[in-house]
């Protein structure tokens, strides 16, 4: 995203209130094209600022863009003067939007540079925690981690005497651990942090409680109760079980903790009154996330919300198609955490809410109360 | 695009060259330098500071203050303010500014002053606020500051022309030497080409002794129209011309040249001298390779010869193409943004035949050069003086 003057269509890089082309205040954020030319670069070797000394020799150069601007840049180890780059903005440990020069084309082991790998959050050498492994998107991440190269992923499992669908593909499997976990549990979820807590990287929860039904088809606050048992204080329990030591490990080496991920109905941004209460509990949830990621922020670890509509599972029964397969939430996932990104969008309901949200909120709320 | 015919500065001098001696860490506040430089002024020029009518202050470090509060805080009443954030082009913005304001007899003396203090942490924080273009778009890359945004610019420019880092050398080399002949100067220790080119990088091709020296200090002169000076009894150099430029050239993707490039033929036909006349130069050395753009864009070379240039010239205080004097800001130290005046200060004592140890012999005519601010991938502004003293 790059601004570009509607007046005379000229880019601008940095951001500013006028183009500097004409002075029109018309200045929109696009897409703009990706593709510029390495000029020159430069290494750091001594930077003023206590994070990139950790971090120094810290490769910068400056690109100019096919499109027009300048823009100063991290460089991918593999950029070479005067080649083409291809850019994108990431998101750095702080939470910045910074642009981020790749090699126009792939490189072998690309992801594995070091100056990308500090601005995303990729899963490969790294050890995750998938929440619940009872459940179908969770057994579907615990597979799609292990194949995105991740170093160990935990797996919880509430009562793990009582056998469940798909078990087989958890146990006894290399690289992958069975734990016992009951997020809506605060002394379960404290007893596994005092095991695993600083062998947590990233953590991917996947708690899930769906029920159908708003407020006048149900009599009593005993479902709600449950759904905000699960899902909102079984977050709480996870963040204060999980998060200070998660925070405390944001820069812990090679093997520092990079992520949280929550997987969220995208109904949390927009109450679907078919599953109202749960909608509900989901956007408390998105409201926790923001807290959490502000106080992740510090040790520079990224809080992820993953977006999704219904899924394929029992719970969504009654739904009518589109719904998304958990292998789809699963791999977005990966591709997230790969990217680096804070909100993901998974399968056409979630992107067709996030686009009319944007577009029309009112509207949004009339369509889905049918 | 040719240029109006500019009014002359007939009749308008500069005096009083005042520098207070750097020093690498202060505890004072920017303010007590600037206090120490009028006084300074006051002294030298055997004026009360009631006489001063004008003031025109820059400073990096002196917090919410602007020049209207340093009237209070100084006991000044004048009648002709300023206050110049222009980096290095502050001198020669300054000195612009109160010439005409003399010439135009909306003021009798200005007192023209930078200075600025360095704390331990001083300037890592002007680097991390140093313009909103900077904080959003460079000093989240590596946070390298000043020396990252200027290793990039040299590494094109050293690659386009094919100079060395041992070319460049030679500029720091010569100014070293020149420093060891400047009391003041917070560099005391020879300098040879050998250990330029040893020295450890800090971002690539920039090295150790290309860069400066942060410190405090103050630099401060005064202008007026010559009948003042000679009222007072002022040693006096007169204001030959002048010239001030910012963001020139901003189609060329990167920076090769300043905007000098751009009115270096008025700067010499307004003196009404060639490059050759000059008997010592003042570059704005904030990094050597800056001062190799501002051989070739001021004419002393053309672009892309500056390398042949120095290898063909001695650049010390007895050569024969006497450059940065005082040692510049390399040698002596960067005290902010006094280091836009630390040239502009030290070409006036040589002309006025005051400048000690460091003396070239017979100066009479000098030229100082300004650079500032790099607000982004560049620096923007430039300017050039060109005054002679007494016996010309």
């Amino acid at each position: 995203m790059l601004q570009r003057c509607e007046a005379c269509g000229a880019f601008a890089y940095p951001a500013r209130e006028a183009c500097p082309a004409c002075l029109s205040a018309g200045l929109t954020f696009v897409d703009a094209p990706r593709r510029g030319a390495l000029l020159a670069e430069t290494t750091a070797r001594v930077p003023s600022d206590v994070y990139f000394r950790e971090r120094a020799p810290w490769r910068i150069g400056l690109v100019r863009m096919d499109c027009g601007p300048t823009m100063v840049a991290h460089l991918h180890a593999d950029c070479i003067e005067g080649a083409p780059v291809l850019m994108s903005f990431q998101l750095d440990k702080s939470g910045q939007a910074v642009a981020f020069a790749r090699p126009e084309r792939e490189t072998p082991n690309m992801a594995d540079d070091r100056q990308w790998r500090e601005m995303t959050a990729d899963p490969k050498f790294r050890r995750v925690l998938v929440t619940n492994g009872r459940s179908l998107i969770g057994q579907e991440a615990v597979a799609a981690l292990k194949a995105a190269g991740a170093k160990t992923v935990f797996v919880g499992v509430s009562e793990p005497w009582r056998p469940f669908a798909g078990e087989q593909l958890l146990r006894g499997q290399a690289g992958i651990e069975v734990v016992t976990l009951d997020a809506a549990d605060e002394k379960s979820a404290t007893d596994l942090a005092a095991d695993i807590g600083g062998k947590v990287d990233i953590l991917v929860n996947t708690t899930e409680y769906v029920r159908p039904g708003g407020l006048l088809d149900r009599r009593g606050t005993g479902i709600a109760r449950d759904e905000i048992d699960q899902a909102y204080l079984g977050f709480i329990n996870l963040a204060q079980a999980f998060g200070p030591s998660m925070r405390t490990r944001g820069a812990d080496g090679i093997n520092s903790s990079a992520a949280w991920v929550n997987i969220l109905s995208v109904h949390a941004l927009a109450n679907w009154p078919a599953f109202g209460a749960y909608s509900a509990s989901q956007a408390a949830c998105l409201s926790l996330s923001h807290c959490l990621r502000a106080e992740l922020r510090p040790g520079g670890v990224k809080v992820m919300n993953l977006f999704t509509g219904p899924v394929d599972t029992e719970w969504f029964q009654t739904v009518p198609p589109p719904k998304v397969a958990p292998r789809a939430v699963a791999q977005a996932i990966v591709s997230g955490l790969r990217g680096g990104l804070e909100e993901i969008y998974v399968g056409d309901v979630a992107e067709e809410i996030r686009q009319r949200l944007a577009a029309n909120p009112k509207a949004l709320e009339r369509e889905l109360d049918r | 695009m040719k240029h109006s015919l500019r009014t002359p500065y007939d009749g308008i001098v500069m005096a009083a060259p005042v520098t207070i001696p750097y020093a690498r860490y202060s505890i004072e506040s920017a303010q007590w330098w600037i206090g120490r430089a009028l006084s300074a002024l006051v002294a030298k020029a055997g004026i009360k500071a009631s006489h001063i009518d004008g003031l025109c202050v820059s400073s990096f470090t002196m917090g919410n203050d602007s020049g209207i509060g340093l009237t209070q805080h100084f006991g000044l009443c004048v009648r002709w303010l300023d206050t110049i954030p222009l980096g290095g082009a502050s001198a020669v913005a300054a000195l612009r500014k109160a010439a005409r304001a003399v010439q135009a007899r909306d003021a009798d003396i200005v007192a023209c002053v930078a200075g600025d203090t360095n704390h331990v942490d001083s300037f890592r924080l002007t680097l991390e606020n140093f313009s909103r273009f900077n904080q959003d778009a460079v000093y989240p890359y590596g946070a390298g500051g000043a020396n990252a945004s200027f290793a990039l610019i040299a590494r094109n420019y050293m690659r386009t022309y094919g100079f060395t880092r041992e070319d460049v050398g030679r500029i720091a080399v010569a100014q070293r030497a020149n420093a060891l002949r400047n009391p003041h100067a917070l560099m005391k220790t020879p300098l040879t080409i050998e250990q330029y080119l040893a020295a450890r990088p800090i971002s690539d091709p920039i090295h150790l002794f290309d860069c400066v020296m942060p410190c405090a200090g103050a630099e401060a002169f005064l202008v007026m129209r010559d009948e003042t000076a000679a009222s007072l009894g002022l040693p006096a150099a007169r204001l030959l011309s002048t010239i001030e430029r910012h963001n020139a050239f901003a189609d060329d993707p990167m920076q090769v040249r300043g905007g000098w490039a751009m009115d270096v033929g008025e700067l010499y036909a307004m003196a009404g001298v060639k490059p050759d006349d000059l008997d010592v130069v003042q570059t704005y050395d904030d990094y050597p390779v800056i001062t190799m753009m501002q051989f070739e864009d001021l004419g002393f070379c053309n672009k892309g010869e500056g390398a042949a240039f120095v290898r063909q010239h001695d650049l010390t205080i007895d050569g024969d193409f006497p450059h940065n004097s005082s040692g510049g800001q390399l040698s002596a130290g960067q005290a902010g943004a006094a280091g836009a005046y630390l040239g502009l200060v030290e070409g006036l004592r040589q002309v006025l035949g005051e400048a000690g140890p460091t003396q070239v012999k017979d100066a009479k005519l000098a030229l100082a050069s300004g650079f500032g601010m790099i607000n982004y991938d560049r620096g923007l502004a430039s300017g050039a003086a060109i005054f002679a003293g007494p016996a010309r």
